[in-house]
């Protein structure tokens, strides 16, 4: 076998499983300002109403979700891309030869200083909205374009992606991705392992490969090889070959209950980002749902009750009777939720979010509340809430709980009182977890992780300092663990290492009996289980 | 141009002037018209077009600004007075719409 003279070989951290052979494709990086070389005037042309039918979608959808003044401002955004007077001239511009998104800027622009120069405060407050609408339609310009370029086949390299970004991507189309930066705690990497898409992080040095150039990557090692020759291409096949082994493996024991090799029986359940994922999932592979995230359901602004009963009442008739726990709004931080987070705050992972963001939000919050104590009356229903710190947080979510059922009890509607539980995700509640008056704890292990260790889960560079199974995580899950013991509640992981098979040893030598985890690693999880002996119980 | 103008005039009633909202409205109806439809405030030179609402912005017509209405083409006079009663109440939507 020769290897071929041009192949060069990066290392990485594998963020989400897999192989991939194909093109390179380095991502455009955004901004504001004109990045274009104007092409032919057609294609301009074509560009520029792609982008402005991409902004007008987007803006349908958000304002449908809006009401009052947000949805206001939408309509008069949405106005201003269907009027004449405004969009003939850069029409104009465009056949004379400028690029589509100079034309745009330079119209908006002159737009924008008029309302400026009226000096009058409503005008102003339109010249930002004109601003907003100017930035969406240059975005829907770049991306529409771009996404329309990538090849099929094509393995994206780029510095970082951002979870919006990887959404916007057709990865039915592509291989994968490769990241410079990045982090294999990030949720861009969360997503990729829960859509299957293969990716490398934190790539160095920075990888040399040309637009075009043939690449493969194997996402389970860690390597990227640029012009691979032919014994490594080799070497790629045999290994997703045993990789696709152990996927056959996993499948066969997925239906089965998991006991450990010495006997001991342990929960799988899965976690649920939206109702999307139940799609085609037998919710015979689980005991129920140990996660389902409600962000989804805020993504244009607070949903009303009957929204959010209808959505609880279709995942509760998918379990079938297995137990679901549903995660109240668990916004900020990376997640900002328009209209109801907080802008600006200086460091948003240690601002107000979570529950602290909910308390803060009563009306909302009462709102949720509400409607998860009605769906509770059809299945076993338990809530979890975020980010607790502190045992009055705890007191006050069970306040607001408990006068919701008085509430739904006077007015006659049917509901049950479902059991209130914590997320453990701050390294505070892990340490005085028993003090805390909760009817179950559920261990947030990556938000536990980055805030015990000091390291943000979407920095590059520092995984040194929070290599897994990392000891001071697995020592607050173990007193986690002794504090739901002496209590006689239950106890659970569902963050990001419950999903990862390397890790089940040493999760259940914790003492922990049940894992919440990606529907995709359920089987894989499962034959861990099977090969771990119990540890040490305390 | 020969064109035939049908003409009538309203008064804007919000206590903020014709803004972004009223805007919207008030173009948003002109457009549902086939015939040319105008708008200036009493006093200025220019007409400007009513189906644009950059251009409608640009009118900044304060409270009781008087608007002069003018519409050519098929359906003007029904143009023109359906805009000068949208005026005239106040961008309410009326329960026929």
């Amino acid at each position: 076998m020769t290897s071929q003279p041009n192949e060069r070989v990066f290392r990485g951290r594998p963020a989400a499983p897999g192989f991939a052979v194909g093109r390179a494709w380095r991502l455009a990086e955004g901004g504001g300002a004109v990045a274009r070389v104007a092409g032919p005037p057609e294609a301009e042309q074509a560009a520029f109403d792609r982008g402005l039918r991409l902004a007008a979608e987007q803006l349908t959808q958000l304002s449908a979700a809006s009401d009052g003044l947000g949805a206001d401002i939408l309509e008069f955004q949405l106005a201003l891309l269907d009027d004449d007077d405004l969009i003939d001239p850069v029409r104009k511009r465009i056949a004379a030869g400028v690029a589509a998104d100079e034309a745009w800027i330079a119209r908006l622009d002159e737009e924008i200083d008029g309302y400026l120069a009226a000096n009058d405060e409503h005008m102003a407050a339109r010249a930002a909205d004109l601003r907003d609408v100017r930035d969406r339609v240059l975005r829907a310009i770049a991306g529409s374009d771009e996404v329309a370029t990538i090849p099929d086949g094509s393995i994206l390299i780029a510095d970082d992606l951002t979870p919006s970004t990887f959404l916007g991507l057709d990865w039915s189309r592509l291989g994968g991705a490769v990241l410079t930066g990045g982090s294999a705690t990030s949720h861009v990497s969360i997503l990729a392992r829960s859509r299957g898409v293969p990716m490398l992080v934190e790539v160095q040095p920075e990888p040399d490969a040309a637009c075009g150039e043939p690449i493969a990557i194997d996402a389970t090692g860690g390597v990227l090889f640029v012009c691979p020759g032919a014994a490594t291409l080799a070497g790629l096949e045999a290994s997703r070959a045993a990789d696709a082994r152990i996927a056959a493996e996993a499948l066969a024991v997925e239906r089965l209950p998991a006991v450990t090799a010495d006997g001991r029986s342990i929960k799988v359940l899965v976690n649920v980002n939206a109702p999307g994922d139940l799609d085609g999932l037998s919710p015979a592979i689980c005991d129920g749902i140990g996660l389902t995230r409600t962000e989804f359901l805020f993504a244009h602004g607070a949903p009303d009750e009957a929204t959010q009963l209808a959505v609880y009442g279709r995942i509760l008739a998918w379990a079938g009777g297995r137990p679901v726990t549903i995660r109240t709004l668990d916004a900020g931080g990376d997640k900002p939720v328009p209209g109801i987070t907080i802008d600006g705050e200086s460091n948003p992972f240690l601002g107000t979010r979570g529950l602290r963001l909910s308390l803060k939000r009563p009306h909302i919050f009462r709102v949720q509340l509400k409607a998860l104590a009605r769906a509770a009356a059809a299945g076993p229903l338990r809530i979890m809430v975020p980010m607790v710190t502190v045992p009055e947080e705890m007191e006050a979510a069970r306040r607001l709980l408990d006068e919701t059922v008085d509430e739904l009890q006077r007015q006659g509607i049917a509901h049950a009182r479902p059991p209130l539980g914590m997320m453990v995700e701050v390294p505070a509640a892990a340490l005085m977890a028993e003090q805390f008056a909760t009817d179950f704890y559920s261990i947030g292990s990556n938000d536990l992780g980055q805030y015990v260790t000091a390291v943000a889960r979407d920095i590059s560079g520092l995984s040194h300092l929070t290599r897994e199974p990392n000891p001071t995580v697995l020592e607050l899950i173990g007193r986690t663990v002794a504090a739901g013991r002496r209590r006689g509640v239950p106890v659970s992981l569902c963050g990001d290492m419950a999903s990862r098979p390397e890790l089940t040893g040493a999760l259940l030598d914790t003492g922990l009996d049940t894992l919440s985890v990606a529907p995709a690693s359920v089987g894989r999880v499962k034959l861990a289980v099977a090969r771990a002996v119990s540890g040490p119980r305390p | 141009m020969s064109e035939v103008w049908e003409t009538c005039r309203a008064v804007v009633q919000d206590k903020t002037g014709l803004h972004a909202r009223p805007a919207v409205k008030l173009t948003k109806l002109a457009k549902r018209f086939a015939a040319r439809v105008e708008v200036r405030q009493e006093g200025s030179e220019a007409w400007i077009n009513a189906k644009s609402p950059s251009s409608v912005m640009r009118l900044k017509a304060p409270y009781l600004a008087v608007l002069e209405i003018r519409a050519a083409g098929d359906d003007a006079r029904a143009a023109a007075e359906a805009l000068r009663d949208l005026v005239n109440r106040d961008f309410n939507d009326v329960a026929a719409e």
